[in-house]
């Protein structure tokens, strides 16, 4: 039986992005991107983006949407999942989209995925790496009213239902519900696969599907952040390191573990 | 109109009071102190109704109860269908939860079922002077930065991050109200169902609850290095954790993992080995009331939150530390 997914990916600053690197427009209340390091899929919705192939290939055919809410992609980022095997692409693009919280990202993103009309699945990252919230799956889930997984380890479709396996402190379990249903996906899914050379070429043959707000039936201008953001700061610790010198590093670890030991630690 | 704070209680599978409970009670309370409201607390599941003295202990005003048999299960629809019953009867301000596993996925669906934005995974919460409105502080960018939030709709409502607020410490004398939970749930809202649940023997020390955790990084190098950590983690009876890096890797298991995806966990003493201490480690450790570090990076990130430094190669640093480790110990 072929299967219809849609994967929700999310275009964001580079997490890796040195710490030195991260700057904050504190008047703009948004982080500045670091000059020279482009942007990148959010790392869990590549996850998500491999499960879904997986599923695909396991039920030897169907359909993988990705789609992806934002003020502007990189075409070359925001491509990846179809370089990496998937079908289509469809980019709910507006500026009014900037900065705009989960609350309001998930109307929008319903309201795509009801124009999208056909899945079994709608599969997400587990949070993204910006606002890490981990709550636009479940937001899709209550609003369309279907059953929500999250932190999926593993897929499977068994008699037309999904079987989600996740880990937990002290084991795993595997949760059952009928399709369609919504489910995010962990890290622990991996390998994720590179996009080759053939991937990445019928990628950049395909054209995305761009919407506005209107064309999913939104007004851009009534598009406001359920929360109102206050403050956008860097913290500062207050802590100071007391360094532990040495002769050499023999030394210092010698002279480490009698410190701790003094500090009642060890 | 909308008063009072509710605060959303949580059982283990054994029935006792699960320790996020004391925390968010203790938030409700925070909050409270600033306005005069009354703090409720809603408890669902086996046995709940024991649980209600302790609960009053920790700082609830009123508690409210159920038992019903659909409940008994942490089962995230029935426990949704049932708290926004409870919503619904209560009519609060400000609903207090906490982003335990369980609340991590039931306090968005709650905030979505009730149509109100969730203020997610807060670190610090406070109530405006002036506009008597919940104010939170949640991390974002992985902890590079934080957001300051308000809502601008009753119920507000907050998720805040585990092991951050410290509960209250138990008032046996306090008094206050139990009541029925007007919930009415049909099974038939019941749509996840488990097929297995599998227990894995934890070995050793508990990572969540140990006093002293050795975590090591990518900076390992390999896992044929890991055995001269799991000796050192064995000598002072602590836990192994790891970053992210290293249970990607395979080197060690996802269940490792300290940080913003990984475990909260706050030990007296975090010994990290060859860990850059990236703000999405940190965010799961920053609870720890003393780091350590030994990393060959001056400038790495981890000295800004240690408390002891060392700067050197953690392959010439970790024998001499062990070994006087152990000589200090079995003395
Ligand atoms: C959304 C998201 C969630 C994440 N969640 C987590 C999480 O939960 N937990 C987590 O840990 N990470 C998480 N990360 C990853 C995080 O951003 C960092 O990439 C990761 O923490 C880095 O791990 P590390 O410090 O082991 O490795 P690195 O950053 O590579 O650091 C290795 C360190 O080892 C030191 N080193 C190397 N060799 C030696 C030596 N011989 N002696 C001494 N020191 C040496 C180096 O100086 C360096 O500082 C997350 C990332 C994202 C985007």
């Amino acid at each position: 039986m072929p299967i219809n997914i849609i994967v929700c990916a999310k275009q964001v600053m580079d997490p890796e992005t040195p710490v030195s690197a991260f700057k904050v427009d504190r008047e703009a209340k948004r982080v500045v991107p670091a000059t020279g390091i482009p942007p990148v899929v959010n790392g869990f919705d590549e996850n998500a983006v491999e499960a879904a192939l997986r599923l695909k290939e396991k039920a030897g055919g169907g359909k993988i949407t990705i789609l992806s809410l934002g003020k502007s992609f990189v075409n070359d980022v925001i491509k990846k999942p179809l370089a990496m095997g998937g079908d289509e692409l469809v980019l709910l693009q507006e500026d009014a989209f900037e900065g705009l919280d989960a609350f309001t990202t998930v109307q929008a993103l319903v309201a795509a995925i009801k124009k999208i009309g056909q899945y079994d699945l709608i599969l997400c990252g587990r949070q993204a790496s910006d606002y890490d919230q981990a709550h636009v799956p479940h937001g899709i889930g209550e609003m369309l009213g279907l059953p929500v997984i999250s932190m999926a380890a593993n897929l499977e479709v068994k008699d037309g239902a999904i079987h989600v396996e996740r880990k937990l402190p002290d084991g795993y379990e595997v949760l059952e519900a009928p399709m369609p249903a919504v489910v995010s996906v962990s890290n622990e899914l991996t390998p994720v696969r590179l996009p080759n050379l053939r991937g990445i070429m019928a990628a950049s043959r395909k054209q995305p599907t761009v919407w506005k707000a209107a064309d999913v039936g939104l007004e851009a201008s009534a598009l406001r952040s359920g929360l109102e953001l206050l403050d956008l700061f860097i913290p500062v610790s207050e802590k100071v390191c007391e360094f532990i010198d040495g002769e050499n590093d023999e030394d210092k670890g010698r002279k480490l573990a009698l410190r701790l030991r003094e500090a009642k630690l060890i | 109109m909308a008063q009072g704070i509710l605060a959303i209680g949580e059982l283990n599978e054994d029935s006792s009071l699960a320790s996020v409970t004391g925390e968010v009670l203790a938030v409700a309370r925070k909050l409270a102190g600033a306005t005069g409201a009354q703090v409720s607390l809603v408890l669902l599941g086996k046995n709940a109704s024991q649980r209600t003295k302790e609960a009053i202990a920790l700082g609830a005003d009123k508690v409210w109860v159920s038992e019903a048999e659909v409940l008994h299960e942490n089962q995230i629809e029935a426990h949704l269908a049932a708290l926004a019953q409870v919503c619904k009867a209560a009519d609060p301000q400000v609903i207090v939860a906490g982003k335990s596993l369980f609340g991590r996925d039931l306090a968005p669906r709650l905030a979505f079922r009730l149509r109100v934005p969730l203020m997610q995974d807060c670190i610090d919460v406070n109530t405006d002077p002036a506009t008597k409105r919940v104010v939170a502080v949640r991390p974002v960018y992985g902890g590079n930065a934080n957001a300051r939030v308000a809502s601008p709709v009753d119920p507000q409502f907050v998720c805040v991050r585990p092991k951050i607020f410290e509960a209250l410490p138990p008032n046996p004398s306090r008094r206050g109200e139990v009541v029925q939970a007007p919930v009415s749930v049909d099974a038939s809202v019941v749509k996840v169902k488990r097929v297995r649940r599998v227990k894995e023997e934890a070995t050793g020390v508990k990572l969540e609850d140990a006093r002293v955790v050795v975590s090591v990084g990518r900076g390992i190098g390999g896992p044929e290095n890991l055995p001269p950590f799991q000796d050192l983690a064995k000598a002072l009876g602590a836990a192994l954790g790891a970053s992210r890096p290293v249970c990607d890797a395979g080197w060690l298991d996802h269940s490792f993992q300290v940080g913003l995806t990984g475990k909260t966990i706050a030990p007296e003493i975090y010994l990290t080995w060859a860990i850059s201490g990236a703000s999405q480690h940190l965010a799961g450790c920053s609870a720890a009331k003393n780091i350590v570090a030994v990393n060959r990076d001056p400038n790495a990130n981890i000295f800004k939150e240690a408390k002891y430094g060392v700067v050197g190669d953690w392959k010439k640093v970790l024998p001499s530390f062990t070994a006087t480790v152990k000589e200090l110990v079995g003395s």
